[in-house]
């Protein structure tokens, strides 16, 4: 036996209460680690610092005119440039979910995002060549059971088909694609801007944004003024922006997750800093006539704080525990449904969370003892053993 | 004989608001080593008080208290922990153990005082059951035991850690005549066999009878009343 045995056996005094509170604590961090994930996923795609995106002023949803895409090109300080459209899309049924398709411009946007996609040479050349070619994440295809050279029909929940007047396109499927983790491409499916601009009955010879390296990262500013001056006071105003803080405001418009996710979780922390504060301070006081033995057996008061404080640890870093491994089954489950379509890369319990999650349980787990410990520190041996 | 403990001139006084209680004024004695002395006397004289401050739980308001020859009213709030851990064993009136801990586990409460090992803590906890007798109820808890035997439990927890002088208080005021017989003899085996220097409180004559010599304590004084041994 040892101090660890009796903060144990103290901790499970009360099995029902103690239970409870674990369960309280849990269901925290496994909103926390789940919400957090979430939104790591969304707003932490790795990119290039030299790569920077050219939208319209007004709103990403907006389009700007195929024109800016040559302008932007020919900027001083731009490497390479591609544009893109949203496509919108899901296959067969939209209740299976949805597809981040976009429509590119094959050659340039191979050139901006090569180091982005694994591709065989024989899928290059199909998707450089053929009209109606898609291109497709791993994790899609297999989702979907889709095979190189396969006829796949994709709706537009946004754009209607010319040719036929409905919501579907034919494509084939040129090649699977494997992205380096955490990476913006990870679940974009590709089709062709020459097949889609032909087709579409709206929106033609528009562009949904144009994507672009330049030269160096350290020009990125001057590079930015330069095409948004350019477009001032046009129909059509520009914003240029690096990539990843372009990632960021397109999570933000997604509803502002960040603040979801704090005050949910803020919330949920507040709630469980009460019921377990309350609980522990409740539990020491219905020991103080064992802490008054302890202390008159001889144990320091600076032991006797160590062991309550050591108990709440033990209480919340064990609920954090639990709560981080539900939270990590909840996203393994919410990656398998949803194939990672909320964003860069497979959805998973990042390391930063749990990092985050850990320091947050010590810090609740102090918070909450502290009181209680600090009570049993200070409580006076002939007082707590009481007068009979 | 040599002294144990020695109180000189030994005041204690509580305050209560502007009031000043005053339990001892001048109390003063010597407990030789080897002794087990009962101390009677009414409700209120001051008998816990006076174990409180031999044990080192209380202090006292002036005057000095020496164990061993050691000044234990100087020592620091530290220093007198550790003290209590090496050279006091408590009984309690109402046993005092830890319900989540088994027998052997209450036992070795205060063997986590020391820098023993596993191994010979364990022996140490055999020992202390051994002698009180209750070595079959070692993986017992304390609800699962009567009252007599939580204090007999209690008894091998004072004496575990090898402690000179063991203070109870009441040790037999919730057992019925032949339990309390049974405790008590237990405690005069400690005191005759092991040399344990033992001052027990009770209100029970049959009980004080057990030790070698009854101070009766009334106003702050005592009167000695020596028992054929
Ligand atoms: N912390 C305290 N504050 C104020 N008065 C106290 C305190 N502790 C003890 N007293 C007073 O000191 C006196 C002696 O108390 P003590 O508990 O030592 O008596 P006792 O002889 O053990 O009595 P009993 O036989 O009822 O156990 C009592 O009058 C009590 O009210
Ligand atoms: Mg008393």
């Amino acid at each position: 036996m040892n101090d660890l045995t009796l903060m144990r056996k103290n901790l499970w005094r009360k099995p029902v209460r103690t239970t409870l509170l674990l369960i309280s604590i849990m269901i925290a961090f496994l909103l926390f680690g789940v919400l957090v994930s979430f939104n790591v996923a969304i707003t932490d795609v790795r990119t290039a610092p030299n790569r920077m995106v050219t939208l319209s002023k007004i709103n990403f949803t907006e389009s700007l005119p195929i024109a800016y895409y040559d302008r932007v090109l020919h900027t001083d300080g731009v490497l390479a440039a591609t544009h893109m459209n949203w496509f919108g899309g899901y296959y067969q049924d939209p209740r299976r979910g949805f597809l981040a398709v976009f429509a590119v411009d094959p050659d340039s946007y191979l050139r901006v995002y090569r180091d982005d996609l694994h591709l065989t040479p024989q899928a290059r050349e199909t998707f450089l060549h053929e009209r109606t070619a898609l291109l497709v994440p791993r994790n899609i295809a297999e989702r979907y059971g889709w095979r190189v050279g396969q006829h796949i029909p994709i709706n537009s929940n946004i754009f209607t088909n010319g040719t036929n007047g409905g919501h579907v396109w034919d494509f084939t499927v040129a090649g699977i694609f494997e992205t380096p983790d955490g990476n913006s491409q990870a679940n974009s499916v590709l089709i062709r801007y020459d097949y889609f601009n032909d087709t579409i009955t709206f929106g033609k010879d528009r562009i949904g944004w144009i994507s672009f390296l330049t030269t160096s990262a350290t020009v990125n500013d001057r590079v930015a003024h330069a095409i948004d001056a350019r477009f001032a006071n046009s129909q059509d105003e520009t914003s240029t922006q690096d990539a990843a803080a372009f990632n960021r405001s397109f999570a933000a418009q997604l509803g502002n997750i960040a603040l979801v996710v704090t005050l949910v979780v803020g919330a949920a922390f507040a709630a469980i800093l009460l019921i377990v504060g309350t609980t522990m301070a409740l539990a020491v006081r219905e020991r103080t006539k064992e802490v008054g033995v302890l202390k008159t057996l001889g144990f320091s008061s600076g032991r006797v704080l160590r062991m309550v404080l050591g108990e709440s640890m033990l209480l919340s870093l064990l609920g954090a525990a639990l709560g981080l491994l539900a939270a990590a089954g909840v996203l393994y489950i919410f990656s398998r449904i949803n194939g990672g379509g909320g964003g860069g890369g497979g959805l998973h319990l990042y390391p930063s969370v749990v990092g985050v999650s850990a320091a947050i349980a010590l810090a609740l787990g102090l918070v909450t003892g502290l009181l209680p410990a600090l009570s049993a520190y200070r409580m006076n041996i002939i007082e707590a053993l009481g007068r009979r | 004989m040599t002294d144990l403990i020695r109180l000189t001139d030994v005041e204690k006084t509580y305050t209560r608001g502007k009031e000043k209680i005053a339990i001892f004024e001048r109390l003063s004695m010597h407990i030789p080593q080897g002794d087990f002395i009962a101390i009677m006397g009414p409700s209120g004289s001051g008998k816990t008080t006076l174990l409180n401050l031999l044990g080192g739980t209380d202090r006292v308001t002036r005057g000095q208290i020496e164990f061993d020859g050691k000044r234990i009213d100087k020592m620091n709030e530290g220093q007198l922990t550790n003290w209590r851990a090496q050279n006091v064993g408590f009984i309690f009136q109402f046993y005092n153990l830890m319900p989540i801990l088994t027998a052997a586990q209450n036992v070795e409460l205060p063997l986590l005082l020391t820098n023993l090992s596993q191994s010979k803590r364990r022996e140490n906890v055999k020992t202390a059951l051994n002698i009180v007798g209750l070595s079959d109820r070692a993986r017992h808890k304390p609800r699962e035991m009567s009252g007599g035997q939580q204090q007999r439990v209690a008894i091998a927890r004072a004496i575990v850690a090898d402690p000179k002088l063991l203070l109870c208080d009441e040790p037999t005021g919730d057992l019925d005549r032949t339990t309390a017989d049974e405790v008590l003899g237990t405690l005069q085996l400690l005191n005759r066999d092991l040399g344990k220097t033992i001052v027990m409180v009770t209100h029970d004559a049959a009980a004080a009878k057990f030790a070698k010599r009854i101070l009766h304590l009334d106003k702050g004084h005592f009167n000695e009343q020596e028992l054929a041994a």
